[in-house]
């Protein structure tokens, strides 16, 4: 009961001052009701501005910068070319470390050791229970290394301290971990009725050296998505870090071989898109590649998978999720919800809730409290407790956001409040709302992946599915009402991999998540995910005196 | 599909060894038989309507038995397919089909199942006619099948699950499996209807719509299994069916960005273009069932007349144009000499002949383009330097038939141990020890099937585990019972066809949560 308090739903966010400690007592459903009043009015006066808390000083983190290197067959090696690419701190836009780049003859290195390690190594061959025991096993480390994986992805990606340390890495990092730990001895052949005198049979067989290219938005969460199902079902790995935040990972691949995975298993490089993940998406030796990221890159890396080695693909791409309030739905907890659904790790989230549709008889209200709640949103350095929002990640998001800003101004939404940077030093944006959002508009049509909320009116229930759907996206969606036959509508009618009804970003290992149409293939988490990283072969033999059928 | 030999062929060969074609390629062929169909329909089926295509253009499909044309049969291109999508497209959005219940499309899909048993004959000779494949294999080993895929996907209709999931927290969550929308199919022209049922009875018991393109050298049963979809109840819209060329209707069909799935049968170069087709335009998920180059291992200890009559089952069944054909046949060293001596009398012994007659074993090959890239291979055969056993040439001079050929002594880097042939070419090649023979039969870019003959139970566990393939059959081959999984590792493609695996192909998972506010207990 206890463990269940603020676990797996970003929600509870704004509990983290006091969500660690008292997940471990107390009601749980009395505790979320506090969490949500903590982020309303717990800060009272203390910044009431979002420009305020941006441009003091930054926090340095107690832990430093110690692997920047690639980590192939157990080791830490330099890229094969000597060269090295800087990461940056988007908190003053200073460099972090010089981090080894890794290009296709890394790759190369890696596919040798992941295949030699799946061709001949012990990773496949052990039973499933000594794979779990290290699995397990690798959760404990993980969970002692908790606050130097959050401290590191912090300031890769200027997302909380608090988010980082209080929930992703516990709830979703070592929590997945655990997850397909218990799943490695549970992946079950079936046998099969056959039509004649035959004994038929399925093994579920690990896939091979299996390629993963993970984005910056959750750097371990997404580690922890693609590593952790594919090392329970018995695969090697080549997995590639996203080049703005390539530090965790190297961090998290040694203490895999801590644990007592065999080198080679678990090979982590860091470098770019272009150079070092098309070798991956196109190495004849890789036998499948999972991606998250841009749709636009998405294409490429099956298109690249088809012209060499026909590996299949699971993709999880861009969203513009609707967020849709009825007129019943308890207006203030869609008002915090929606903001969350938005503004959450400063709007880079592939799910984040950008199209809020509000039913015409509650939009006034409702955009007069959401201009109020996103004022007072507490913008500043993520590592400072209390505040609620960091900077973008890098230069060229920060770029993309403004420019998106401007578009929206110059088609005509109407800027309820923000539209400008924070500061001059540091990737902050002030948390943005435009309302009257046309569904044409650019900043309603393209994923933004910053913090601009799209508010927009509706009428009934046909039209807000009917909108709603009109996307190339289908990652998710949230329906605010209290009506069963609502949400009941909404559920079936949204064509999205993910409905929240009343909750948002809930994100528990159990539940599937993926995307309909340009969104993506395949379904990461739960038991869904076993599917992308199994073989299944079929062995047939004739019954010649068998007992019955 | 239970084992066509042992089931359904094997009476057929030994009645057709008292006929006087025994040993009959090297003899005329009778005059042809005239088939028992005629063919009634020609055009596109879209929307519920057989229409001709927007060029009006049509093409010719051949009868490969004399070269002579069948039929001119409407060519569907892009805008034909863009018809079709949009006549999809409407059935699904708008239509009853993923809207009625799941009994009501199970009832539509059994009563479907019916009407083409009823019209059994007709189907298996339009196959025939297209094809060449023999009137025996058609009517005992194929359409019985196809019947039954359907049956078995009319009692899946209903029985498509969701789940509901544990949450770590004061949620409720269930998963809802809906279908994935409009489908694409493309089939290949060697087993027509047994790929129109493969692909086409999943998709529908899902509750999808369907725009399917048959091979341009085999159209003629999808139409008519078309127009009985709809006498079924199967509402017009839901089943499209294209008839037209790769380069384009396929082509607009793995490209079309209101096509939400494409799967494809067919081969390996081709399912590249598809999924890059896919790729590029909406990134619509793929499956692939593509070529093979699977190996047939005979051990030392097994049954050595079983052995060799499966293995040449194997490799010649329908002319040798079958994806998981067994096509390099492992012999162990201590059984070689006597399996080679029995393998070429055996090939021998092969009756070739009209397809229509009852007792004929192998008709022509499908067409021109195959025969000149069967007679090419055998040509590599002979000057890379594997033995000829038997055959190696055509095989009268009319009609695409081509002599059962046996390669022995055939080494692994030969082009006809690397590449599929299709054809009725087997190559045979020695071997020593287990760990020899599965890492040379491991040593290919695909991964479709294997054949494995064994009285070892520890032979048959280890090789069953150590060979990179989708299907094992031990001690039997080409077993197709509908529950039974079939596709590839590596370059044969991914994703699986039939069985309960199929159903995820037509798909689409949506997870819904909601809070618990007072829940009984979590």
């Amino acid at each position: 009961m206890a463990s269940r308090a603020i676990v797996s739903s970003f929600t509870r966010l704004g509990s983290i001052p006091l969500g660690r400690l008292s997940s471990r007592s107390g009601n749980s459903r009395n505790l979320e009701e506090r969490a949500f009043v903590h982020v309303n009015l717990g800060r009272g006066g203390a910044i009431r501005s979002f420009a305020v808390a941006a441009v003091e000083a930054p926090v340095k983190p107690s832990y430093e910068v110690q692997h920047s290197k690639l980590f192939i067959d157990g080791e830490f090696v330099d890229a094969a070319s000597g060269e090295t690419f800087p990461t940056v701190d988007p908190r003053t836009e200073e460099v972090l470390a010089d981090v080894a780049k890794a290009d296709v003859e890394d790759i190369n290195r890696a596919v040798k050791a992941a295949r030699k390690a799946f061709d001949h190594g012990p990773w496949p061959r052990m039973t499933a229970y000594e794979r779990s025991k290290i699995l397990l096993k690798y959760a404990d480390l993980l969970e002692k290394h908790n606050d130097e994986l959050a401290t590191l992805d912090s300031l890769d990606s200027g997302k909380l301290y608090s988010q980082s340390q209080g929930v992703e890495i516990p709830h979703f990092v070592t929590r997945l971990f655990r997850y397909y730990a218990g799943w490695a001895d549970k992946i079950h052949g079936k046998t099969l009725p056959a039509d004649g005198p035959h004994q038929v049979l399925t093994f579920h067989e690990p896939i091979g050296v299996v390629g993963q290219i993970i984005p910056w938005n959750f750097p371990m969460v997404m580690f922890a998505w693609k590593v952790a199902p594919a090392l329970a079902c018995g695969n090697t790995i080549v997995l590639k870090t996203a080049e703005q935040t390539p530090l965790s990972a190297c961090l998290a691949a040694k203490l895999a071989v801590e644990a007592g995975l065999p080198p080679g298993v678990l090979n982590v490089v860091s470098g770019f898109g272009e150079t070092a993940g098309a070798a991956i998406s196109s190495h004849m030796d890789i036998d499948k590649v999972a991606f998250t990221g841009s749709t636009e890159t998405g294409k490429l890396v099956m298109q690249a998978a088809a012209r060499s080695n026909l590996k299949p693909v699971t993709l999880e791409l861009g969203g513009k999720s609707p967020f849709i309030i009825m007129p019943d739905a308890d207006i203030d907890q869609a008002v915090e919800l929606s903001h969350f659904a938005l503004f959450f790790n400063q709007g880079q989230c592939c799910c984040a809730g950008s199209r809020t549709f509000v039913h015409e008889s509650i939009y006034d209200e409702y955009i007069e409290k959401a201009k109020a709640r996103a004022l007072k949103r507490v913008v500043g350095d993520p590592f400072k407790s209390g505040v609620e929002q960091g900077p973008q990640v890098d230069k060229a998001q920060f770029e993309k956001i403004l420019s998106y800003i401007d578009v929206g101004r110059h088609e005509g939404a109407n800027l309820v409040t923000g539209g400008a940077r924070i500061g001059n030093k540091g990737y902050y944006i002030q948390p943005t709302i435009f309302s009257d959002v046309k569904d044409d508009m650019a900043i309603s049509r393209d994923e933004i992946f910053g913090p601009v909320q799209a508010v927009t009116k509706f009428r009934t229930v046909q039209e807000a599915i009917e909108r709603a759907n009109n996307s190339p996206y289908g990652l998710a969606a949230g329906v605010f009402t209290k009506d069963i036959d609502t949400a009941n509508t909404f559920s079936r009618a949204l064509r999205v991999g993910s409905v929240w009804i009343n909750c948002y970003d809930v994100f528990d290992a159990a539940i599937p998540f993926g995307g309909y149409k340009m969104s993506g293939q395949g379904r990461e988490k739960g038991e869904y995910v076993l599917h992308n990283y199994t073989q299944v072969k079929a062995v047939v033999t004739p019954l010649k005196n068998p007992a019955w059928l | 599909m239970t084992m066509f030999l042992r089931s359904r062929i094997s009476p057929v060969v030994s009645r057709a060894c008292t006929l006087v074609w025994r040993r009959s390629y090297g003899a005329e062929l009778a005059p042809l038989l005239k088939p028992p169909v005629e063919v009634k329909h020609t055009q596109l089926l879209i929307d519920g309507k057989l229409v001709d295509s927007a060029s009006g253009k049509t093409f010719p499909t051949i009868d490969p038995r004399s070269e002579e044309i069948i039929a001119q049969v409407a060519e569907g291109d892009e805008e034909d397919v863009n018809r079709a999508v949009k006549a999809a497209r409407n059935a699904f959005e708008k239509g009853p089909w993923p809207r009625m219940t799941a009994y009501e499309r199970s009832k539509i899909l059994f009563r479907y199942a019916d009407l083409l048993e009823q019209h059994s004959d007709e189907l298996v000779a339009l196959d025939v006619l297209d094809n060449g494949k023999t009137i025996d294999q058609a009517t005992f080993a194929e359409m019985p099948n196809v019947i039954r895929w359907f049956r078995y996907y009319a009692g899946w209709a209903d029985k498509i699950h969701g789940m509901t999931l544990q949450a770590d927290s004061p949620h409720h969550v269930h998963t809802l499996h809906e279908p994935i929308g409009v489908v694409g199919q493309i089939v290949p022209w060697n087993f027509p209807i047994i790929m129109f049922s493969w692909k086409v009875a999943p998709a529908l018991a899902c509750g999808n719509t369907v725009v399917l393109k048959s091979a341009e050298l085999t159209p003629l049963s999808a139409i008519l299994a078309g127009t009985l979809a709809l006498e079924a109840g199967v509402p017009p819209g839901v089943l499209n069916i294209i008839s037209g060329f790769g380069h384009t209707a396929g082509a607009a069909i793995a490209s079309h960005m209101d096509i939400d799935k494409v799967a494809f049968t067919g081969s390996t170069e081709v399912g590249r273009s598809v999924m890059e087709a896919a790729a590029r335009s909406n990134l619509k998920p793929v499956t692939l069932e593509l070529g093979g180059k699977s190996p047939f291992i005979v051990c030392g200890d097994a049954d050595i007349d079983k052995a060799l009559e499966l293995s040449h089952l194997a490799l010649f069944f329908n002319q040798g144009q079958t994806c998981c054909a067994g096509s390099r046949t492992f012999v162990h060293e201590s059984v070689y000499d006597e399996f080679v001596e029995k393998a070429k009398k055996k090939a021998e012994n092969r009756v070739l002949g009209d397809p229509f007659q009852s007792g004929v074993e192998h008709g022509p090959q499908v067409d021109i383009s195959q025969f000149n890239k069967v007679m090419k291979y055998i040509g590599y055969g002979k000057e890379q330097g594997a033995t000829l056993l038997t055959g190696g040439e055509r095989h009268g001079d009319k009609g695409f038939y081509i002599q059962p050929t046996v390669f022995a002594d055939v080494g692994d880097s030969m082009a006809i141990s690397r590449d599929e042939i299709f054809g009725p070419v087997q190559c045979i090649s020695k071997f020593k020890t287990l760990e020899e023979v599965v890492e040379r039969a491991n040593n290919t870019q695909y991964g479709l099937a294997a054949g494995v003959f064994t009285q070892s139970l520890d032979t048959a566990n280890f090789l069953s585990r150590a060979l990179k393939v989708g299907t094992v059959w031990v001690n039997t081959y080409y077993a197709f019972d509908a529950a039974i999984p079939f596709g590839g590792y590596k370059m044969s493609g991914f994703g699986r066809e039939k069985g309960e695996y199929v159903l995820k192909n037509y798909l689409q998972v949506k997870a819904v949560v909601t809070p618990l506010k007072n829940p009984a207990w979590l």
